[in-house]
C-alpha cells in the first residue's frame, strides 16, 4: 500500500497483474474535471451561438443546394459516383456490417491495449483509410466545398447558380470498344467477378502456405476479409475511374447498373 | 492530503463531525468521509450511484491519454441531450400548425428558451463528433479484441443508434432545412433493393409502389409531411432513446465484466 493509494500487484501476490487504484478518488476526480470542463466548453458554446433555424417548412419551395445533416453527407457525396441504392443503402448498410465483423476477422493477438502501428500495420491502414479518406473527408467536402446543383465550390468563393459543368460520362465497356447490350453486360460481370476474386485468390495462392497470419484466419475468415476489403476499395476506384476516365458505370444489367 | 489516515480522528470535534454523525447523515451515508482505506471503499459501494463503478480500477485505464475520455464525454452529451430534452418536451408540440411556431416561442417568449435549445442541439452535435472519436481510439487500441468482441458489436449498434437520434431530431424544428435535409436524406429509401419502389428488382413485388414501400413505411406517407413530424417525435422521444439507454447500460456492464478498460499487461496475460 503506498500513500497514495495504489494497491500495488506484488503486494498483493500476484506478480504480473498490473497496478490498481481506488475508483474514488483515483477515477472519479478525473471525471469530475473533465465533466466540468466539458460542461463550461458546452455551455459557452450554447451561449454564443444559436441553432439555425430558417423559413418554415414550404414543400413547394426546394432550396438549392439540399443538403442532408452533415454525419450523412458522406453519403450524399458517394451520390455523385453510385446510383442511390449502393450510396444510400448497400454502403451504409456494409459500412455497419462490417464494423460489427472486425473483432471476429481481426486474428491478430497483438496490440490488443496499448498504440502500437508496427504490430497491426494492415488493420490499421485499411480502417484509417476507410475512416478518413472515405467518410470524414466526403463530409468535410459535402460541407464545405458543394454548391448549387451539387457543383463544387470553394468555400470562399460566391456560389453562381447558373454554373454548369460538362459531364460526357461513358460506361467503361464504351471505352474499350466493346458494343452490344449482351456484351456489354457480360464484360461488366467479368470485370467486377475479376475484382472481387482474382485479387484474393491471388494472395490466397502466394501466402496461404507460408503466411502465419492467412494460416489462423482460415479459408471462410480470409473470403469475408476479401470481399469487404474488395467492397470498400471499389468505392475509390469507382471515384478514380470517374473522375480520370469519365467512367458512368462498370457493370449494365436491365435490373440495376454498377 | 498526505494520504491513508488508517484510523478517524476522533479528537478533533468540529460543526462537520457533528453533521456526520448525526442519524439523518447516518441514514443516507453509512460512512463518514475522513479518507480512510475503509471510507474511500465504502463510498463505492454503500450508495446507489457509486456502486456501478467498481472499487479499484487500472490505473493504466484511467490515463486519459489512453481512452481520451471519449467514451465518457459521449455519454455525458447524452445525458445533456436527454435532460435538455425533457424540458423542451414541455414546449414543444410535433404538428405542423406549431412546431415551427414553437420554435419562435422558444426563442422568443420563453425565459432561457433560447439556450435550452442551443444546449440540446450542440450536445446532439458533440455526442455524433465524440462517438467516432471514441470508435477511433477503441480501434487504435485494439481494445475490440478478445474477450471485448461482443462490446465492440454494442458499440456500432450505439454509433448507428446515435446517428438516427440525431436525424430524426434534426426534422422537428420543422422550417426549411429540416424538411429538405430529412427528404434528402430518405430518398434514398425509395431505391432500397426489393421494399423501395425506385429500388432494384422491385419489379418483382408487385404490391411495392410510391405510397407502399421502405420509403413511404419510413415518412408516413409519399412526402415529408404532418405524419413525418409525428413518427420522427415518436422514434426520436421515446422509441430511440429507450433503446439507447438500454444498449449504453449493456455497454458499461459488459466493460466491468470484460475485465475493465484494456490494457497492455492483461493482454499479455490472457496471451499465454
Ligand atoms: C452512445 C455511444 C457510446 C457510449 C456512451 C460509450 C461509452 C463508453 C465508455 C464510457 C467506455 C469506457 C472507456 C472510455 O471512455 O473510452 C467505453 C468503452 C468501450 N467502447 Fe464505447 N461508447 C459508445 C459507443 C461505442 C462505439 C461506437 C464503439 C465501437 C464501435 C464502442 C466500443 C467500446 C469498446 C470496445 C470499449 C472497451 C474499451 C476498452 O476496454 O479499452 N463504444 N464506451
Amino acid at each position: 500500500m503506498t500513500a497514495s493509494g495504489t494497491v500495488s500487484g506484488t503486494a498483493l501476490g500476484k506478480a504480473a497483474l498490473p497496478d490498481k487504484v481506488h475508483a474514488w478518488p483515483g477515477l472519479l476526480r478525473i471525471e469530475g474535471l473533465v465533466t466540468l470542463v466539458a460542461m463550461i466548453v458546452l455551455c459557452v458554446w450554447s451561449i454564443t451561438i444559436d441553432a439555425p433555424l430558417e423559413e418554415p417548412a414550404n414543400p413547394s419551395i426546394t432550396p438549392n443546394p439540399a443538403k442532408a445533416p452533415w454525419y450523412f453527407l458522406g453519403l450524399q457525396e458517394l451520390l455523385v459516383y453510385f446510383d442511390p441504392w449502393i450510396a444510400g443503402v448497400l454502403i451504409p448498410g456494409f459500412c455497419i456490417l462490417g464494423l460489427m465483423a472486425i473483432p471476429y476477422l481481426d486474428v491478430n493477438p497483438q496490440g490488443n491495449g496499448y498504440y502500437t502501428l508496427k504490430r497491426r500495420a494492415f488493420a490499421l491502414s485499411t480502417f484509417l483509410f476507410g475512416f478518413f479518406g472515405l467518410w470524414i473527408i466526403p463530409i468535410i467536402i459535402g460541407v464545405f466545398f458543394r454548391g448549387p446543383g451539387w457543383n463544387l465550390f470553394w468555400p470562399w468563393e460566391e456560389w453562381d447558380i447558373h454554373k454548369v459543368v460538362s459531364q460526357n460520362n461513358v460506361n467503361l465497356s464504351y471505352l474499350l470498344g466493346i458494343k452490344g447490350y449482351w456484351a456489354e453486360a457480360i464484360f461488366g460481370l467479368v470485370f467486377l467477378g475479376a475484382w472481387f476474386v482474382l485479387p484474393p485468390l491471388m494472395l490466397w495462392q502466394k501466402k496461404a502456405a507460408t503466411n502465419p497470419t492467412i494460416k489462423k484466419m482460415g479459408i471462410a475468415r480470409y473470403v469475408i476479409t476479401a470481399f469487404l476489403f474488395q467492397s470498400m476499395m471499389l468505392v475509390p476506384l469507382k471515384i478514380f475511374a470517374r473522375l480520370v476516365l469519365h467512367v458512368k458505370y462498370f457493370l449494365v444489367l436491365p435490373w440495376f447498373n454498377v | 492530503m498526505t494520504g491513508i489516515k488508517e484510523k478517524p480522528d476522533t479528537e478533533k470535534q468540529d460543526l462537520t463531525d457533528h453533521i456526520a454523525q448525526s442519524q439523518i447523515w447516518k441514514s443516507i451515508f453509512r460512512h463518514g468521509f475522513t479518507d480512510t482505506q475503509r471510507n474511500r471503499v465504502l463510498q463505492m459501494t454503500a450508495g446507489f450511484l457509486l456502486h456501478t463503478r467498481p472499487v479499484r480500477v487500472w490505473t493504466h485505464g484511467i490515463r486519459l491519454r489512453y481512452t481520451w475520455g471519449a467514451g465518457g464525454l459521449t455519454f455525458l452529451m447524452y445525458v445533456v441531450a436527454c435532460i435538455t430534452g425533457i424540458v423542451l418536451m414541455f414546449y414543444y408540440r410535433p404538428v405542423p400548425e406549431y412546431a415551427y411556431a414553437d420554435m419562435k416561442y422558444l426563442k422568443f417568449d420563453i425565459p432561457f428558451g433560447m439556450f435550452l435549445r442551443n444546449m440540446h442541439r450542440w450536445s446532439a452535435h458533440a455526442m455524433v463528433i465524440l462517438v467516432l472519436v471514441h470508435m477511433l481510439r477503441v480501434f487504435l487500441t485494439g481494445s475490440y479484441k478478445k474477450p471485448r468482441e461482443f462490446n465492440w458489436v454494442i458499440g456500432v449498434c450505439l454509433l448507428t443508434l446515435t446517428l438516427l437520434l440525431s436525424f430524426t431530431g434534426y426534422l422537428l424544428p420543422w422550417d426549411q432545412l429540416a424538411m429538405w435535409a430529412v427528404t434528402v436524406g430518405t430518398n434514398m429509401a425509395r431505391a432500397t433493393p426489393f421494399v423501395g419502389h425506385e429500388g432494384p428488382f422491385a419489379e418483382f413485388l408487385p404490391f411495392i409502389s410510391p405510397s407502399f414501400d421502405a420509403r413511404s413505411f419510413l415518412l408516413g406517407g409519399t412526402l415529408v409531411g404532418p405524419g413525418t413530424l409525428l413518427r420522427f417525435y415518436v422514434l426520436h422521444c421515446v422509441v430511440l432513446p429507450v433503446v439507447t439507454t438500454f444498449l449504453v447500460f449493456v455497454h458499461f456492464y459488459r466493460i466491468r465484466k470484460d475485465g475493465g478498460i484494456s490494457g497492455p499487461m492483461k493482454a499479455l496475460e490472457e496471451e499465454s
